[in-house]
């Protein structure tokens, strides 16, 4: 009984702890962010490696899911003999919700775990202690240029992953099934509103791109400098941030949305 | 790798971002809409019963959308709705136009047909239609439909 008290109350601690580093740790990174934007170069190459190398994952299951939507929504809409609101149905799904949290959890599995598993290693082979000892500091050099590459490219990548989507969706429900064109985009447009769906669409995805990249790069920055730990970081940094996505997701949802 | 090539890269990649951002408000949201742009005036109608008319429904006269609808609200004086429009200032209506409430389709959503009459005179800003026509509600079309099938069983016998 006392074991497990105990057990409970190192974990609480634990949490709370890491919790307070991370909070601490992006101060320090919001702080020495300065180069980042300085030398924007450090920066474009993480946009790179986290925004174009994950442009073909985001297109093609943006690509796919516009198609099931379009295939599931016809197939629901027509027993009621409405079709013709197909695309205000695959176009507000996508851009509420899977084009920012879809897009956000390949994002974590795709570019998160990516940059985890270099800043882990960095760590391991003690690249950020030999930075630190040429008086480089290893947040402003490594750390933040990564944080900001992913904060700059989801919002991008979530577009990116609605517009192919609707694409996907007009493909299967007007090319392959024969739903009317006009009919298609015109009820599209009357369902969808800019600052409604559009907007926030983009400032769920910009409030992902955030979380994951910060996951990121703090898992990596703080795992045990082994091998084992550099894989038990990313694995962290892949499971927190879809957990993370996920509810915050449905906080933001109910402020946008039903909170009114 | 090359500075220059990562420099493409990422300009195509953020280029390639805003033109979905672009194709998002332009088309699937489309911004700029027919029959807002430009300038307003305001009307306004008082309705026995606005059915599920919304704010933003669209006002359309001969099937053509010339405006929006701005607010509703509830008048306590006469226990009616009052339905605030903004028609655009291009199509100016005469005094006696008809104001009703129209659905598109069975289901479909409800907005605000104008049925422009013959006055030489045009609603100007901030005027009011007098001349109004309430939403059908389906609930009461029903309800006469079997009260009046009723009415007619009873005669018969």
């Amino acid at each position: 009984m006392i074991q497990l008290l105990r057990t409970l109350g190192h974990l609480t601690v634990d949490g709370v702890w890491q919790v307070g580093f991370a909070t601490r740790f992006l101060f320090a990174m919001l702080r020495h962010s300065g180069p980042s934007f300085a030398r924007f170069s450090l920066t474009i190459r993480e946009l790179y490696f986290s925004g174009v190398l994950s442009l073909v994952i985001i297109v093609v299951s943006g690509a796919f899911v516009g198609m099931v939507l379009g295939l599931q929504g016809y197939d629901t809409l027509q027993r009621f003999g409405s079709e013709s609101a197909l695309g205000s149905i695959v176009a507000l799904s996508l851009l509420r919700e899977l084009g920012p949290v879809v897009a956000a959890l390949l994002f974590a599995s795709r570019a998160g775990s990516a940059v985890t598993a270099e800043i882990g290693l960095m760590k391991a082979t003690e690249q950020l202690t030999a930075m630190d000892m040429m008086a480089v500091n290893p947040i402003a050099r490594v750390v933040a240029p990564r944080f900001w590459g992913g904060v700059l490219s989801m919002p991008l990548l979530a577009a990116i992953f609605s517009t192919v989507g609707v694409i996907g969706g007009w493909f299967i429900g007007v090319v392959v099934i024969g739903v009317d064109n006009g009919t298609f985009w015109s009820q599209m447009a009357n369902s969808v509103d800019f600052r409604e769906d559009v907007v926030n669409g983009v400032v769920k995805s910009f409030v992902f791109g955030w979380a994951v990249s910060l996951i990121a790069v703090f898992q990596g920055y703080d795992c045990t400098p082994t091998a084992e730990g550099v894989s038990r970081a990313i694995t962290k940094t892949v499971v927190y941030s879809s957990l993370m996505v996920l509810a915050l997701d449905f906080i933001l949802t109910s402020f946008m949305y039903i909170g009114k | 790798m090359n500075r220059a090539i990562l420099d493409l890269w990422v300009g195509a990649f953020v280029a390639l971002g805003f033109a979905a951002l672009m194709f998002l408000a332009m088309q699937v949201a489309n911004v700029s809409e027919e029959g807002t742009r430009g300038e307003t005036i305001t009307l306004r109608a008082r309705f026995e019963d606005i059915g599920g008319l919304k704010v933003k429904a669209p006002v359309k006269s001969a099937g053509v959308v010339v405006g929006r609808v701005a607010a509703i609200r509830f008048d306590p004086q006469t226990y009616q709705a009052e339905v605030e429009m903004k028609v655009s200032a291009a199509y100016p209506f005469p005094k006696d136009t008809i104001a009703s409430i129209l659905t598109s389709g069975l289901l479909g959503e409800q907005y605000v047909g104008l049925a422009a009459g013959a006055d030489s005179e045009m609603l100007k800003d901030g005027d009011r239609i007098e001349m109004t026509q309430s939403a059908l509600v389906l609930e009461k079309l029903i309800g006469q439909f079997l009260f009046n099938k009723a009415a007619e069983g009873g005669s018969n016998k």
